[in-house]
């Protein structure tokens, strides 16, 4: 596979919501390039037909009985947050101005 | 005293609870400063939890961790109690709850002192990627402690506690634990809950104890382990009957000694682990050698699937719920400024590789080959038990490397973390334990491997190697 290119790594970088400066887009693409280099030996192996494994022991749906409990105390939540209106967590605009 | 000592001198009302817990305390205030080991202390907490379990001592309950310090490592949630995971985008969060091995250790009557230092996110294999400054090796200050459970191995090899909980998510107790001379225990997945335990890699994740002894360490373990509702990948079972299988031995045991789990080591370790299994022939085990090439694929398979799990759960860091929030003209712009300030360069090198590993294009050839490589992981070493009953190698290619040496180099941080991930993979178990010295007299750590539930086995074994001092 070609080498991690800078125009890779900053549209990964947007997806993750990170901002990267032209340094440091530069450093990184380096390092994560190196690394996908080295995983450049499990490409290389002929692996159809074999199961993928996301989960050492699988994973399955647990429930519970369908019973009032004690929940996390509603204050001490939103006491943690930046910033609360009307009990409720509060960001920025999320809407824009109509053009 | 150890914590064995402590809890018995305790419930035999010889010392309180309350001593203990402060004299812990003068030896963190001692040292602190010079190793960063805890980078959150509750003293006036601690003082008051010690005085509740000498009541509890006092009203007639036995107490198996009566009046022992603890520390625990700064992703384990305490409630009220700064909690940060070395991010600076957790700084100041104080959880709403306590994590189920946090409840555990304060039912059986241990006393946590405060949070222990680590590498961000528990990403990395030094102590040095923590927004909190490095945790220096109380064995030799130039050097790292290993990591990411850092914080935690130099607190117990400081002599600031005899117990310190840890996550090890690729080999993050296993390695500190050789790198500070301690025993380090990573569990099956699933034995220990991970219920408030600041996620990394799901798949991967297991707590474990840090002790200065095997007996210590297997108390500890289970007290912590046991079915918890709270966590969906949770074993089914109680906790195993361990300190009762201290002394088992390992006559009759068959032991490989892994080609895989010792090439690329420094020959000081190499030589370590040879004499290890010399050390074990004369338990009366039989020790042959074996050989599983696909553990060569491990490190690759591991920095594709933890970065692909970290990079979902870290999304979560958004500034909208709790944490760190940087403003912004609108919600996006606050998220990327807020994510940009609160990570670390580790932490966004591992997100931005899972994204990147997890994306269209290129899902198949990296994060999908992984997955099969770590199926042919467990194929490979249930092979192996079919044969052995445990696997014996080194836990670290070499001892406590100096402060900033990896620094500059993450593939070469990665690769300190060889001989610990294919375990993680595999959901097995594995257990870390001094055995001899290198370099300047620094400790060097041979590992234990076994199947699934197989902790018990592991314990006698180490507790084997530990009476024979590294000879």
């Amino acid at each position: 596979m070609a080498r991690l290119s800078r125009e890779e790594v900053a549209k990964v970088a947007r997806l993750a919501r990170i901002a990267l400066d032209d340094a440091e887009l530069e450093r990184f693409t380096d390092q994560l390039a190196q690394v996908l280099e080295h995983a450049a030996d499990l490409e290389a192996l002929d692996l159809a037909g074999v199961a993928p494994t996301a989960h050492p022991h699988g994973l399955v749906n647990v429930v519970r009985e369908d019973e009032v409990r004690v929940s996390l105390e509603r204050t001490e939540v939103l006491a943690q947050a930046p910033d609360v209106a009307e009990d409720r967590f509060s960001v920025p605009r999320i809407i824009g101005e109509a053009p | 005293m150890n914590a064995l000592e402590v809890a018995a001198s305790v419930r035999a009302g010889a010392t309180s609870a309350l001593e203990v817990v402060a004299e812990s305390l003068e030896r963190v205030a001692a040292r602190n400063a010079e190793f960063n080991v805890f980078i959150h202390l509750d003293a006036e907490g601690a003082l008051a939890a010690a005085r509740r379990v000498d009541e509890r001592v006092a009203a007639g309950e036995t107490l198996p961790l009566a009046g022992v310090p603890v520390a625990l490592k700064d992703n384990l949630c305490v409630r009220g109690q700064p909690t940060t995971a070395g991010s600076r985008i957790l700084a100041g969060w104080r959880p709403p709850y306590d994590a189920t091995v946090v409840e555990r250790l304060a039912a059986a009557g241990a006393v946590a002192l405060g949070k222990a230092n680590m590498d961000e996110f528990a990403m990395g294999s030094s102590t040095e990627t923590s927004a909190y400054g490095p945790t220096r090796n109380p064995l030799d200050p130039t050097r790292v402690p290993g990591g990411s459970s850092g914080g935690s191995a130099a607190a117990v090899a400081a002599g600031m506690v005899p117990v310190a909980l840890g996550s090890d998510t690729g080999g993050s107790i296993r390695q500190p634990a050789a790198l500070c001379g301690l025993v380090g225990v990573k569990p099956t997945y699933g034995l220990v809950s991970r219920y408030g335990l600041i996620a990394f890699a799901s798949s991967l994740d297991q707590i474990g104890p840090f002790c200065a002894t095997v007996a210590e360490a297997a108390l500890v373990l289970e007290v912590i382990a046991g079915h918890d509702p709270l966590d969906t990948t949770s074993l089914p079972e109680p906790a195993p009957a361990l300190v009762g299988h201290l002394d088992d031995g390992v006559a009759g045991r068959r032991v490989g000694l892994c080609r895989e789990l010792v090439e690329g080591a420094d020959p000081e370790v190499v030589e370590a682990v040879r004499r290890a299994a010399e050390a074990l022939a004369r338990a009366g085990a039989t020790v042959e050698e074996v050989s599983i090439p696909e553990i060569k694929l491990g490190l690759s398979a591991y920095y594709l699937i933890a970065p692909a799990e970290a990079s979902s759960n870290l999304a979560r860091y958004d500034g909208v719920r709790y944490g760190l929030r940087v403003d912004g003209p609108d919600v996006e712009a606050m998220n990327v400024a807020t994510r940009t300030v609160g990570f670390g360069d580790e932490v966004k090198r591992r997100i931005m590789l899972g994204t990147y590993a997890l994306s269209a294009g290129y899902y198949d050839a990296y994060y999908g080959q992984a997955l099969k490589v770590r199926t042919r992981m467990i194929e490979a070493f249930a092979r192996a038990y079919a044969r052995v009953d445990t696997l014996l190698g080194a836990t670290a290619p070499s001892v406590a490397f100096a402060l900033g040496a990896k620094t500059k180099d993450p593939l070469a941080m990665y690769l300190s973390d060889v001989f610990t991930i294919p375990t993680n993979l595999a959901g097995e178990a594995a257990v870390s334990v001094p055995f001899g010295a290198g370099e300047g007299g620094l400790p060097i750590g041979v590992q234990l491997l076994g199947p699934a539930r197989s902790e018990a086995r592991l314990l006698a074994a180490a507790r084997v190697l530990e009476a024979e001092g590294g000879r």
